[in-house]
């Protein structure tokens, strides 16, 4: 099988790997550069427990192949904080207590963030819709939604 | 090497050009498969519907991602133009609202960022979200194969579940819009066995186009035959009648009666008749008003 060398920005640190051509994204991100945030759940894009943004766009990393993530941008749940701060979404999800099992945490945040990105204020529609993609068998979604409108409101991801 | 069973081995190549793809295709047969956002393409690979040798991504091919819109010469949408760029254009919005429509109704927000027009048509499922609309805006899908370009209407497209009339060595390069139908009013009915993200049990599109000299419509049904198509009968009612709350109820039965749909998980088979018969009603009632009263 072939192997690619790929040059890849991963939560703003490039990143130059060799590939095989059948490794996905989501392979990629956990088991070549260990950041396990990024869960691996249904594998076929029901579960959004492996969104990340790729350019700044939520996507379902079991669906993508490494190789196709060549000389683009990935962001995942590692990349939200900043030094040892969590994110305003990050932190209105645990004043909210949106996470119980928190298997599906990291893709509802990705997802919640890129949603607050395209628009800054959403209604609790525009939130379910967002999140149509991110299963959670945990909260009822509740405070999950709760968590994105305070974030929201207080005008920050 | 990897902690859970991955896909299977195969080799990835990015087509430069058309004719290296189709040299490609030509070269493999069966044993290639087209990458384009791959979200039918990977649950393919992983249930083992799927084992190619190659995959060819297609998808960076020049015009691939365009969309060109011109309200004389019509639409172009290039077969890699994902849901997402298609239902955000706003030439898509302003004048072909139903083909909008139909790509947001696909899957989720991160499945429309990679599903593409073009695959969703190839893979030729019978729930294919944008073929009923594709079909009722008489649309033609533009291939390229050894023989070079060629166009052919939508409406010969579909062969049966998963089947096409691509020919070996073919691929799709764009969907063609014929200028768009105005004054025009449309809507396209999913009903899934939740409210967003699931499959369509029966999806129903309806265009109205005229004003007060005349209207007409067009019906195009999903998820209830082998193949997504125009619900004929139904539209010949629909021209030999002034509209009516009884034209609309006689031709929703005679698009029932097209539909031949089969018992799934999603639901029996006389549901989604009866749904077919409710869905292309309420299509038609709302389509009406919106003519009336634009």
């Amino acid at each position: 099988m072939a192997t690619h060398a790929i040059t890849v920005t991963v939560n703003g640190a490039g990143e130059r790997l060799d590939v095989p051509s059948n490794m996905t994204l989501l392979q990629m991100i956990r088991e070549r550069l260990a950041l396990t945030g990024t869960k691996n759940g249904c594998e076929a894009g029901e579960c959004g427990a492996c969104t990340v943004l790729v350019d700044g766009e939520p996507v379902n990393s079991c669906m993508m192949l490494a190789v196709e993530a060549d000389g683009r941008q990935v962001l995942t749940v590692e990349g939200l904080a900043a030094e040892d701060r969590l994110s305003p979404l990050q932190e209105a999800f645990v004043e909210h207590n949106a996470v119980q099992c928190g298997f599906c945490t990291p893709g509802m945040l990705i997802s919640a963030h890129a949603l607050l990105k395209r628009n800054p204020h959403p209604d609790e529609g525009e939130i379910k819709q967002a999140l149509v993609g991110n299963l959670c068998r945990c909260t009822g979604y509740v405070r999950i939604i709760d968590a994105i409108q305070t974030a929201a409101d207080e005008g920050g991801m | 090497m990897f902690a859970r069973p991955g896909l299977p081995s195969f080799d990835y190549v990015r087509a430069g050009t058309y004719d290296e793809a189709v040299r490609l295709l030509e070269q493999w047969g069966e044993k290639a498969r087209l990458l384009m956002g791959g979200t039918d393409l990977f649950p393919g690979l992983r249930d083992g519907a799927a084992c190619p040798k190659v995959v060819v991504d297609v998808k960076h091919l020049p015009g691939m991602r365009d969309i060109r819109c011109d309200t004389q010469a019509g639409l172009a949408v290039g077969a890699a133009v994902t849901m997402n760029e298609l239902a955000a254009h706003p030439d898509v919005q302003a004048h072909y609202p139903l083909l909008a429509e139909a790509a947001n109704s696909v899957a989720s927000y991160q499945v429309r960022n990679r599903a593409t027009l073009g695959g969703n048509l190839c893979n030729a499922s019978p729930c294919a979200d944008t073929a009923p609309a594709v079909l009722v805006l008489d649309a033609e899908v533009v291939l390229y194969g050894p023989k070079g370009e060629r166009a052919m209407p939508a409406s010969r497209f579909f062969l049966g579940p998963g089947r096409t009339a691509l020919q070996p060595g073919e691929l799709m390069m764009a969907v063609r819009f014929p200028p768009p139908p105005v004054p025009a009013a449309a809507r396209y009915l999913k009903l899934g066995r939740c409210k967003a993200g699931d499959l369509a049990l029966v999806g129903v599109a309806v265009l109205g186009i005229g004003n007060g000299t005349g209207y007409h419509f067009r019906i195009g049904l999903g998820s209830v035959a082998p193949v997504p198509f125009r619900a004929a009968e139904a539209e010949q009612v629909l021209a030999a009648n002034p509209p009516s709350e009884e034209t609309f109820a006689l031709a929703a039965d005679k698009a029932m009666a097209a539909s031949s749909p089969i018992t799934d998980v999603r639901g029996t088979a006389e549901y989604q008749k009866m749904m077919v018969r409710n869905l292309t009603l309420r299509g038609l009632r709302e389509v009406w008003e919106r003519l009336r009263n634009p």
